[in-house]
């Protein structure tokens, strides 16, 4: 087994030589940027322009699978995307990304330890991370009998005689289940048709309490007291917060979804010198911290002491310890699995 | 001639006036708001410009607007090109005319989740990178049916002792075709590129599946934004995106007016 | 009668060349491939195997599904789903007739300016781009806004109405997305009727209402059967409007399809579903063909009377 130092040395070799080819080849300045929408200050890709000189176009995809249609029909030439761990096995073994060996680039350093080698992706050949979160729910305290709701998924699934009708899930398959799942104490990626039964009966008596499901809109959604409690994520419940301060966030102690979402870089990549550069440049504590600051999600870089203080002082992004036994990283399930899930969807909404 | 009177039916005019006012109310709301100065949607504040300032000066929004304008335009010119060539060929019956017809009208019937996937999967089968090309190309495709229809439409209008003169006259077709036929169908020619413009601009679906980096265009933007929130800002360009829809529309009408009463 | 030397069904098959070519290629090929995937299984991770054989199981997943109790049941969920998209574009079709037939009739009894206006006018909200019409509407039949605030104000007895989220947005949603398209077919057959039959009837002592339904319903169907089609076929498969006035509480047939190219990574199903929707919208077109051509017997009968 190579020393890290020797992996560091061969890693920097390739490195240069890959650059020097890369000189050679002479990158136009530009950059296709694939990510989440609403996902990525705009601003910040003017201040890498400015640094860098190159220009970056950024597009936006709704979720995973989007972004996997698009890379497995093969046309759509994107430098860098932003997977999230759920999805990234099934690159990697589909031979979709490029290897980027990300401990190799500068500024990997700031990279936070539990970030530094996961599960989904050892040893960081594929990618480096951006930015995680959590999928619970959020409440108006203000228009909650009692001012408060115990932090159970029971709040959400079982919900108050006061507020059935005011409440509103995601339109999202894999979290709906998922909660659903911890709720249960069943596994989220349950290949037995029992579990999925149950799911579904759990689901179907939600149904009628829920005033919408929708993905869209979240932060206003919250804000703007269309509903009182809606299953959320903790970076919109965050923003929604700074528009109703009444607004709180639930660590369900049943178990919530992690999301962990990552730079990639597709193997089909137009610019991968310029891929490289911009995920290295992102691995910056500050420019990592300018992400955070915009849009409410915490990231895998030391960078919590540029965390704005409006941030600092709500635990839906500063996450209290007490809660991290509660996470549940989101697993990528099997295809079996997603069948069942499918069809609990579409029993569900038919 | 039958007086106007007579087909006056009671009721008819309360109805329709209602029904004007219920297609027009939409449209009436999201102008309203594209000036309210709060963020949220849903408060009015104050009447303000300043949304229509922000999105000219963003450049996703000029990108994805230069973008919707260039697939547009190149999509009309094929599109209108095309489609005059097959109305040209179909107004005189012939075997076989019925199922001709139909085919070119085939994408006003396809639901366009169908044709948007399986023109994805062909241009994935094919290999073709997708990118503005891939989205001009299928624009075409659906274009053509909506300059197809004012053409053809014209050209059973025309007075056909017109169009025999004139191949009795010229030499041959084509010279009839330049100096007779065009000159009489140019009203419609351009009615219905202005018509297969519009709903380039405004495709949605298609687009979303086949657009490659730096290929968006304007209603792929608003669909992205508004996973986000709905702004003011979305208001502004759909009330800009609107105005420029119907003034084209109108035109298009005017035109097609003028053409018939030559 | 033509002075060319070269035949005119020469002509006309170069004429036709360009569009034939796209359609072959735009719309021919990509339904090909599309029922290629249909016959292939599914990959493990999403998408398609290219290099197994042949099998029917997406179209057998249609019907039949391995229930959760693990007997092979009849898939209910997709049939309902098409059911229900049937449902909703018949629904979507009545309404619009019976708005838009009154519309059609008054705007047949204006000037010839005000006519030329009203058609324009009635075409405008068309051209609206698809989410920007549902998001205003959005705006409207929101809880707070004043639509529901003053009904709800007029009738506190009916326990808070509320207009957003359920089956009556959705109807609003797709009527409005419609209705032009049925306006315009009766409008245009309505201009062409000969109105002396009507002035007959009234001098024969009928009044308005029978008119309406004896003479005028019945020799302005073939432009109402038009505009039926032209708003059923579509609304089968409208699925966006659906989702975001219904809060997405439904699975519509359009909603399937995207759901199998999408989070399902299902190609092989998606494809397939894609074909059964073809094939209702097939069987309906042939429907319309074989009425239009016995209903165009019947009027050549009725006008040369």
């Amino acid at each position: 087994m190579k020393s890290k130092s020797m992996r560091l040395a061969m890693s920097g070799l390739a490195l240069s030589c890959f650059t020097a080819f890369g000189a050679h080849a002479a990158e136009p300045k530009e950059l296709f940027f694939y990510n989440w929408t609403d996902y990525y200050p705009v601003d910040l890709l003017a201040k890498f322009e400015k640094e860098t000189g190159i220009k970056v176009t950024m597009d936006g995809y709704d979720s995973n699978e989007t972004l996997l249609a698009k890379l497995q029909a093969g046309g759509a030439a994107y430098d860098v995307i932003v997977p999230s761990q759920s999805i990234m096995q099934t690159l990697i073994k589909q031979d979709l990304l490029m290897e980027i060996d990300a401990p190799s680039l500068s500024n990997f350093q700031y990279v936070k330890g539990p970030f530094r080698d996961p599960s989904f992706d050892p040893g960081r050949k594929f990618s480096a991370p951006y930015l995680w979160g959590t999928t619970g729910f959020s409440y108006d305290s203000a228009r909650v009998p009692g001012g408060k709701l115990d932090d159970s998924w029971k709040e959400f699934f079982e919900p108050r005689k006061e507020l059935q009708g005011q409440l509103a899930a995601l339109d999202t398959s894999s979290s709906v289940i998922n909660a659903a799942s911890h709720y249960l104490n069943v596994d989220e990626c349950s290949e037995n048709p029992q579990d999925a039964k149950r799911i579904l009966e759990l689901l179907q008596k939600q149904k009628p309490f829920l005033k919408m499901y929708s993905s869209d809109n979240t932060v206003d959604r919250m804000a703007s007291g269309e509903v009182i409690m809606m299953q959320n994520w903790n970076g919109s419940t965050a923003r929604a917060t700074l528009q109703k301060s009444t607004i709180k966030y639930v660590y369900p102690r049943e178990g919530l979804a992690m999301f962990q979402d990552n730079f990639a870089v597709p193997k089909s990549a137009p610019h991968p010198g310029n891929a490289k550069i911009f995920i290295d440049w992102m691995m910056k504590p500050e420019n990592a911290a300018a992400v955070s600051n915009a849009i409410a999600y915490a990231n895998g870089v030391q960078s919590d002491s540029l965390l704005d203080p409006k941030w600092k002082v709500m635990d839906a992004i500063n996450m209290p310890e007490e809660y991290a036994s509660r996470l549940r990283p989101e697993k990528e399930c099997s295809n079996k699995a997603r069948e069942l899930q499918d069809r609990i969807w579409s029993k569900l909404k038919g | 001639m039958i007086s106007l009177h007579l087909k006056k039916l009671p009721a008819t005019r309360e109805i329709s006036l209602l029904i004007l006012a219920y297609l027009y109310l939409p449209i009436f709301v999201l102008i309203a708001y594209s000036f309210n100065a709060n963020r949220s949607a849903t408060v009015w504040t104050e009447f303000s410009f300043a949304w229509y300032g922000r999105i000219l000066a963003n450049p996703s929004i000029q990108t994805a607007a230069l973008n919707s304008i260039i697939v547009a335009t190149i999509a009309t010119v094929c599109a209108t090109a095309i489609a005059l060539l097959a109305a040209l060929a179909t107004y005189r019956p012939f075997y076989g005319q019925k199922m001709v017809e139909g085919g070119i009208n085939l994408p006003l019937i396809l639901p366009e989740i169908v044709t948007a996937v399986a023109t994805l999967l062909l241009f994935m089968a094919l290999g073709i990178k997708l990118g503005l090309l891939t989205v001009i190309v299928a624009h075409i495709g659906f274009c053509i049916p909506f300059a197809y229809l004012p053409i053809r439409a014209r050209l059973n209008d025309l007075d056909k002792s017109l169009l025999e003169a004139a191949n009795d006259l010229y030499a041959n077709p084509w010279q009839v075709f330049r100096r007779v036929t065009l000159p009489l169908l140019w009203p419609a020619v351009l009615s219905g590129a202005v018509l297969a413009f519009v709903v380039s601009l405004d495709d949605f679906i298609m687009t979303f599946f086949v657009a490659g980096p730096g290929s968006t265009t304007l209603p792929v933007y608003i669909f992205s934004a508004i996973k986000a929130g709905v702004t003011p800002e979305i208001n502004a360009i759909s009330t800009l995106m609107l105005v420029i829809s119907i003034v084209l529309v109108v035109l298009a009408f005017w035109l097609s007016q003028r053409g018939k009463q030559q | 009668m033509s002075v060319s030397s070269t035949s005119p069904a020469l002509n006309r098959a170069l004429l036709l060349s360009p569009v034939v070519l796209t359609l072959l290629a735009l719309i021919a090929i990509p339904l090909g491939i599309m029922g290629y995937i249909s016959l292939l299984p599914r990959n493990t991770y999403g998408g398609v195997d290219w290099q197994a054989q042949w099998q029917l199981q997406s179209y057998v997943q249609l019907f039949f599904q391995e229930g959760f109790d693990g007997e092979l049941e009849l898939n209910w969920v997709y049939a309902q789903a098409l059911l229900r998209s049937v449902l909703q574009a018949g629904g979507t079709t009545v309404l619009c007739f019976l708005f838009g037939f009154p519309v059609a009739l008054w705007m047949s009894s204006l000037t010839p300016r005000r006519r030329n206006l009203m058609v324009l006018l009635i075409t405008i909200p068309f051209w609206t781009n698809l989410l920007i019409r549902n998001y205003a509407w959005l705006i409207i039949l929101r809880e707070h806004g004043w639509v529901a605030q003053s009904l709800n104000a007029l009738l506190p007895s009916a326990g808070g109405i509320t207009l957003l989220y359920n089956d009556f947005a959705v109807s609003v949603g797709l009527v409005y997305s419609f209705l032009p398209f049925m306006i315009l077919p009766i409008y245009s057959t309505l201009e062409k009727l000969d109105w002396r039959l009507v002035e007959a009837a009234y001098d024969l002592g009928a009044n308005r209402w029978h008119a309406l339904r004896r003479i005028i319903l019945p020799l302005s169907m073939p432009g109402v059967i038009a505009g039926a089609l032209l708003v059923f076929v579509p609304s089968l498969g409208a699925f966006i409007t659906p989702a975001i006035l219904g809060g997405g509480k439904t699975l519509m047939i359009g909603n399937l399809i995207q759901q199998q190219f999408g989070t399902a990574r299902n190609w092989p199903l998606g494809s397939s579903l894609s074909f059964l929707l073809l094939a209702i919208l097939l069987v309906s077109l042939v429907l319309y063909a074989l009425y239009s051509r016995r209903a165009a017997k019947t009027i050549n009968r009725g006008a040369t009377a």
